[in-house]
């Protein structure tokens, strides 16, 4: 490893070769701002365009400034990070970028969590001295995404997620000079491209130019509708993450506050989208293993692998980009949508509510469920098994409007019948967690052997594409897991070509799964928080009594007392659902 | 094979197109034919003579006759008299504008006079569309000898030692960038030869590839052997279609004639060309850019490092340069680099094609030596500044070129002494202005471009280019205040420090040079509200001197909105609350009645 | 069309095709070079100025001299035509007249090459402008 010695602010510093400015000075200590830079580590995302031209720096023997991200250090190299020259430029294109930016930071989604906000706060701007035209352009109102793109400022991080990342291709930069901006081709609304709603987008957004469509004030009514009985279900993922929009610190496990929270709110029952992750467990595990009997004897008209159905943004991107292959995934609905035909069904029946008077609202770490909810094929007669779907962050802002004190709530439990989960159901928050689910049920009910060990670390982990097997009592189960589109489109098209091995396949959209999906709080590219948030799961899991779904009382119950069992009839009526092939964007310019 | 006496050069160049000179070759050969005179008189087209003022344009050969401004139906009379009867028709001939005297040599135009043609040596000399002519002309030797005689790091040394730089634009040592493309380990490499020319008003590119496409792809092919490629991209803007058709003959015949392709010359060296068309956005002149929208991908530059040279195009080393740049190697090799090194200054060698245009006598594209000055460019070359009119200042380089004055006329033009002076080199544009022109609005003009063209990457030259156009407005209507220009001083200075590619770091120079050269200007536009050259619409107006109006009423017949009143034979009035400005009245006056205040 | 396999071959079909254009590359740079004008008009062609200019431009190569010969108007001395006007190398230009096959022979012979001057050389009494 070769080492070089520089000079920054007039103190020394060695680092590794290829080592950018930015990294040796915060090696000094030195913060150089930033605003387009991202740096997902783990997830072997860094996005360094050198676009926004905050981060530059003087460099001895330069003509121009250079942008401090993007520029490597050279050995003997003297920099300079806050000279005049530096701090008047640096200040200019803070100016100029303010200058091209709505002020409306009052009534913005991103206001408090914005970095162009952070960093004119930082910068001490209190005056524009541009004034000039202002990019406008219409919004685009999508079933799960809100582009405004008068907000955009350039940093392309979107479109490394959207191409690099997920490969779904979608966004990326359009028009010249001052009307250049970021979109779908031909300027389309996202609802007439390819997205798949992951919200990656969302994520790394530095401003309110990409939000998710905010659902609060619809649940809110919701609630205050005497005549509406209001459910709710709480994804895995939301309990590792919510605390952090509450100052707590990331991983830790707010359960049970969650739960009073939400009944504080006025929910009439709080339940748990774990107790739906057990119940897919029961008809993915057992379609697993049909498949795999029938597979294994040698029967030619299975497909394998199996693939896993819970995430809609990977269902969205396979209707797309995977026709051809829309009899591999399981036909097993998504945790939230088996919840949702549960609550109105068996639930509703229950207690005796109609659906049409049952709201059901989800909690979730995610975009794409909000148009996972509309879909057609998961209404009744035009009433959708879920209404409404928020994700972790509006959430937050719905409890931090109630005056609700959420750190000092009392710990309490879910309702029941369906707020009884096992630590299987916990898992599906964090990749690879599906199919560590899966194995456990399926293991046993295919060996007939109790498993005493129920920890598979093997299929864990941060790696994008990770492949493991289990030994089934003599048969040896190759499973694949990929987390990020990117990756899950790699073990697709060895699927297609036909050279995949594996039995069955776990995909998340989302970097680190659900823990990292699209409507968690910001994680800012930390993938600390995410590795935290992961363990935080799994000490759940660890912490459960049951960790096996099929162990589940109130799914044993369930089947007993209304479904029969997995895939009956009932249950391919209530909780199986089948794929659409979607069409690519055609192109006519009219 | 016939032996002709007479050879009639007809231009072939685009602008000579756009006035039939392709019909106007037609004609000639059917009227040599009629009078048998097809074994006697050859007529060829060429490429562009550079005299674009005055085209179309005929060279007789060998008595270097020069006719300017050729119609179709002039073909029967040059036929005629000059073919049968020796006699020239001296109507056609070029009319010195300051001697006014007809110039029957080409020779002795003044326009040749200082000119020395590298680049365009065969441009207007031989037919384009012929591999014959070009290999009657050495074409191909360099490439020859080359391959037969010289190892690759031979071969860069004589690039380096021409001190040849980059023609488009950097001025980056040519052999340099060879070296460093050589060096890296990688393959396949490809050379790219940058036809994307965007700068207004340049053509220079256009001009060799439609003159005399076999030196690029020669150079080319010389090119590839030295860095260790055999592929070979030209990213041409498809608003180029003749310069295409062109190149597309050229390779079509360098590859019949083994120029091209498997074991050149029984070297073992293979080596193809491929054309890639552009949109014609300026920056995709920058090489990144171009890279990028070679491959697929949005037309926006990268940062460097990395280098083409070290990952380019497909991620490859690719070694990128532009059209006259190669033009000049086959020459390098046939005549020596001590030969091309002895013409011109100690830093900048051999010679410059520069687009001459604005308010100059003779419009066109002139070759010249490194080290001229800009008054032998613009008043011997270009023939002095059109109507008398008294010279302001010369824009080089392009929009992102500054803005020159009577103090740097006798300067050296060079790579260092243009940059030296707040302009560049560029790529060859040179726009003259003359008293009339106000140079608030042409920063503004330029800066409107540089708006358009930015692809919009990074901040400062996105959003300020957009603002200094926006405050360069503000001076023209006379709303701002010398506060204002303080801000735009510092305004253009930070694009010009934080830009990411050379659009944006050169795009404030004809503010930042305007504001050196014409401080005053700016002054009158911001204290005293006036326009000093009388163009900026806001702050003038016109008036009618009641002294000197006769009541003819031929403004107000004119007047396209009716704002003049007035009876005949009584002094008339402009409504200025209605007048829009557009100058008729004060162009249909006879009397010198209209004044603009 | 075969291809050209060598440098050698290259240099070859040069040779061959140079003839093509070295009129247009001589035309560049007329001043080292024997310059003949023959008058080209009514009256020349009538006297036979189309046969001598033949001649003249055939020979001279057939010799290895370097010229270029181009036709021009009537220079005005009708009576003693075909006139040709022959300029050497930094020289002022010399005007013969009555000049035929063997008169443009011996012309080639004694004045171009060797710069002897022959009979008939007819006074020059005029200023060119060009």
């Amino acid at each position: 490893m070769e080492l070089i010695k520089l000079t920054i602010d007039n103190r020394t510093v060695e680092v590794e070769k290829g080592t950018t400015i930015f990294h040796a000075a915060k090696k000094l200590g030195i913060e150089i701002p930033t605003l387009c830079y991202m740096n997902l580590n783990d997830l072997n995302i860094e996005h360094k365009p050198g676009g926004c031209r905050v981060c530059v720096v003087e460099v001895e023997g330069r003509r121009n400034l250079a942008p401090s991200c993007a520029t490597e250090c050279v050995e003997g190299m003297v920099v300079k990070t806050n000279s005049i020259r530096v701090l008047n430029s640096r200040r200019t294109v803070l100016e100029l970028i303010l200058s091209d930016h709505p002020f409306d930071c009052l009534i913005c989604a991103k206001s408090g969590n914005c970095d162009l906000q952070s960093l004119a706060i930082k910068m001490g701007v209190r005056s524009i001295p541009f004034q000039g035209a202002k990019s406008t352009y219409k919004p685009d109102f999508s079933p799960a995404i809100i582009r405004d793109m008068d907000k955009c400022i350039m940093c392309r991080r979107c479109e490394t997620m959207c191409n690099d990342f997920q490969t779904v291709g979608v966004l990326s930069g359009i028009n010249r000079g001052f009307e250049a901006v970021v979109a779908p081709a031909f300027e389309r609304d996202l609802d007439h491209s390819e997205c798949t709603y992951c919200g990656q987008c969302v994520a790394v957004c530095p401003t309110g130019a990409l939000t998710e469509v905010d659902h609060t004030p619809q649940v809110i009514r919701a609630l205050a509708d005497p005549a509406k009985t209001v459910v709710v279900q709480t994804a895995p993922a939301v309990r590792a993450a919510l605390g952090e929009e509450f100052g707590l610190e990331p991983g830790t496990l707010v359960t049970g506050k969650l739960a009073a929270a939400l009944r504080r709110l006025g929910f009439d029952y709080v339940f748990d989208t774990d107790f739906a992750a057990d119940l897919t467990i029961m008809e993915e595990g057992s379609e697993l293993l049909d498949r795999l009997g029938k597979f294994l004897n040698g029967d030619k008209s299975v497909k394998l692998p199996m693939l896993t159905s819970c995430c809609p943004g990977w269902v969205n991107f396979f209707e797309h980009n995977f026709t051809d292959l829309l009899d591999v995934p399981s036909t097993a609905r998504s945790p939230q949508q088996m919840f949702g035909s549960i609550a109105k069904s068996y639930f509703a029946e229950k207690i005796k509510v109609d659906r049409k008077n049952m709201v059901v609202v989800s909690i979730m770490p995610c975009v794409a469920k909000k148009f996972e909810c509309t879909r057609e094929e998961f209404k009744v007669d035009g009433n959708p098994d879920v209404d409404f779907s928020i994700s972790t962050r509006e959430l937050a802002a719905l409890i931090k409007g109630s005056n609700i004190d959420f750190n000092s709530l009392p710990d309490e439990d879910y309702d029941n019948p369906l707020g009884e989960s096992t630590g299987a159901g916990v898992i599906f928050g964090v990749t690879g967690g599906v199919i560590e689910a899966a194995v456990r049920t399926a293991y046993e009910l295919h060996t007939k052997k109790t498993l005493d060990k129920v920890d598979f670390k093997q299929l864990r982990g941060l790696e994008g594409i990770r492949a493991a097997s289990v030994d089934f009592d003599g048969v040896e189960i190759k499973i694949g897991i990929a987390h990020g589109l990117g990756n899950a489109r790699k073990l697709l098209e060895d699927v297609r070509a036909g050279k995949s091995e594996f039995h069955a396949i776990e995909i998340m959209a989302c970097p680190g799964g659900c823990i990292g999906g699209g409507g968690q709080p910001l994680h800012h590219g930390n993938s600390a928080i995410l590795k935290a948030r992961s363990k935080a799961i799994y000490t759940e899991d660890e912490m459960k009594v049951l960790r096996k779904s099929h162990e589940n009382p109130y799914i044993i119950k369930l089947y007993e007392e209304y479904l029969g069992k997995p895939l009956s009839d009932k249950a391919h009526h209530l909780l199986h659902t089948h794929y659409f092939a979607k069409e690519t964007t055609h192109i006519d310019i009219d | 094979m016939a032996k002709f006496k007479m050879h009639m050069l007809v231009c072939g160049g685009t602008g000579c197109r756009a006035s039939a000179s392709d019909m106007l070759y037609k004609n000639l050969k059917k009227e040599i034919q009629e009078k048998g005179l097809e074994n006697e008189v050859q007529v060829v087209t060429t490429g562009c003579f550079g005299f674009c003022e005055q085209g179309p344009i005929v060279k007789m050969i060998p008595d270097n006759t020069f006719y300017v401004g050729v119609k179709p139906e002039d073909a029967a009379e040059i036929v005629a008299e000059h073919a049968i009867k020796g006699r020239k028709v001296n109507r056609l001939l070029y009319k010195d504008p300051v001697k006014k005297e007809h110039v029957s040599d080409s020779r002795h135009m003044g326009f040749y006079k200082k000119q020395i043609r590298i680049a365009l040596r065969n441009c207007g000399l031989m037919d384009p569309e012929n591999i014959g002519e070009y290999l009657a002309a050495d074409g191909y030797e360099a490439l020859g000898k080359v391959l037969a005689e010289m190892t690759p790091e031979e071969a860069i040394q004589v690039v380096i030692d021409s001190g040849l730089r980059g023609r488009g634009g950097g001025g980056f040592p040519t052999g340099l960038k060879w070296k460093i493309a050589h060096g890296v380990k990688g393959d396949p490499k490809y050379v790219v030869c940058n036809a994307d020319e965007g700068d207004p008003g340049a053509f220079m590119d256009r001009s060799i590839l439609e003159g005399d496409p076999h030196s690029v792809l020669e150079a080319m092919a010389i090119n590839g052997y030295c860095i260790g490629a055999s592929k070979g991209l030209i990213y041409i803007r498809a608003e180029y279609p003749l310069a295409i058709k062109r190149l597309k003959i050229a390779i079509e015949q360098a590859r019949e004639y083994g120029l091209l392709g498997n074991d050149i010359l029984g070297s073992g060296f293979n080596f193809d060309i491929e054309l890639r068309y552009g949109a014609g956005a300026f920056v995709c002149g920058e090489e990144t850019a171009l890279i990028h929208s070679m491959e697929g991908l949005r037309g926006e530059p990268t940062f460097k490092p990395p280098f083409p040279a070290q990952s380019g195009y497909m991620g490859m080393p690719t070694n990128v340069n532009n059209v006259e740049t190669y033009a000049n190697i086959p020459v390098i090799f046939n005549k020596g680099a001590k030969w091309f090194s002895s013409i011109g200054t100690e830093k900048s060698k051999g010679t410059k094609v520069f687009a001459l245009a604005g308010k100059i006598n003779n419009v066109g594209l002139i070759e010249v030596p490194m080290g001229i000055t800009l008054r032998e460019v613009i008043f011997e070359i270009g023939g002095g500044i059109k109507g008398g009119k008294k010279f302001k200042a010369v824009q080089t380089g392009g929009p992102s070129g500054g803005c020159l004055t009577e103090k740097h006329l006798d300067a050296p033009i060079d790579y260092d002494n243009l940059l030296a002076s707040g302009s560049m080199m560029g790529s060859g544009g040179m726009i003259v202005m003359d008293e009339d022109d106000c140079m608030v609005s042409v920063a503004k003009f330029y800066l409107e471009f540089t708006v358009e063209e930015s692809c919009g990457k990074c901040s400062p030259c996105r959003i300020g280019n957009k603002r200094l156009h926006e405050s360069l407005d503000k001076i023209t209507k006379g709303q701002a205040t010398l506060e204002d220009l303080d801000k735009l001083r510092n305004l253009a200075n930070v694009i010009k420090d934080t830009s990411l590619c050379g659009l944006g770091q050169t795009s404030p120079n004809p503010v930042l040079s305007t504001l050196d050269n014409f401080y005053e200007e700016y002054v009158a536009h911001v204290i005293d509200h006036t326009c000093p050259s009388g163009k900026c619409k806001d702050l003038i107006r016109y008036e009618i001197i009641p002294e000197n109006c006769v009541g003819c009423t031929a403004c107000a017949r004119n007047c396209p909105v009716n704002c003049i009143s007035g009876e005949r034979k009584q002094v008339h009035l402009i409504d200025q609350s209605l007048c829009i400005k557009c100058g008729a009245c004060m162009e249909k006056c006879k009397f010198n009645a209209v004044t603009i205040i | 069309m075969t291809k050209i396999k060598s440098l050698a071959d290259l240099k070859k079909m040069k040779a061959d095709l140079q003839s093509k254009i070295a009129l247009r590359e001589k035309s560049e740079n007329p001043e080292g070079r024997v310059q003949v004008k023959v008058a080209m008009a009514t009256c020349g062609i009538a006297s036979g100025a189309k046969e001598v200019m033949e001649f003249l431009v055939e020979e001279l190569e057939k010799r290895n001299i370097d010229a270029i010969v181009t036709q021009t108007g009537c220079m005005g001395y009708c009576y003693a035509e075909p006139t040709i006007e022959v300029t050497l190398p930094n020289q002022e230009p010399v005007v013969f007249g009555y000049v035929d096959k063997k008169k443009a022979d011996d012309i080639i012979e004694k004045y171009i090459k060797t710069g002897e001057l022959l009979e008939g050389i007819i006074p020059v009494n005029y200023e060119k402008i060009d």
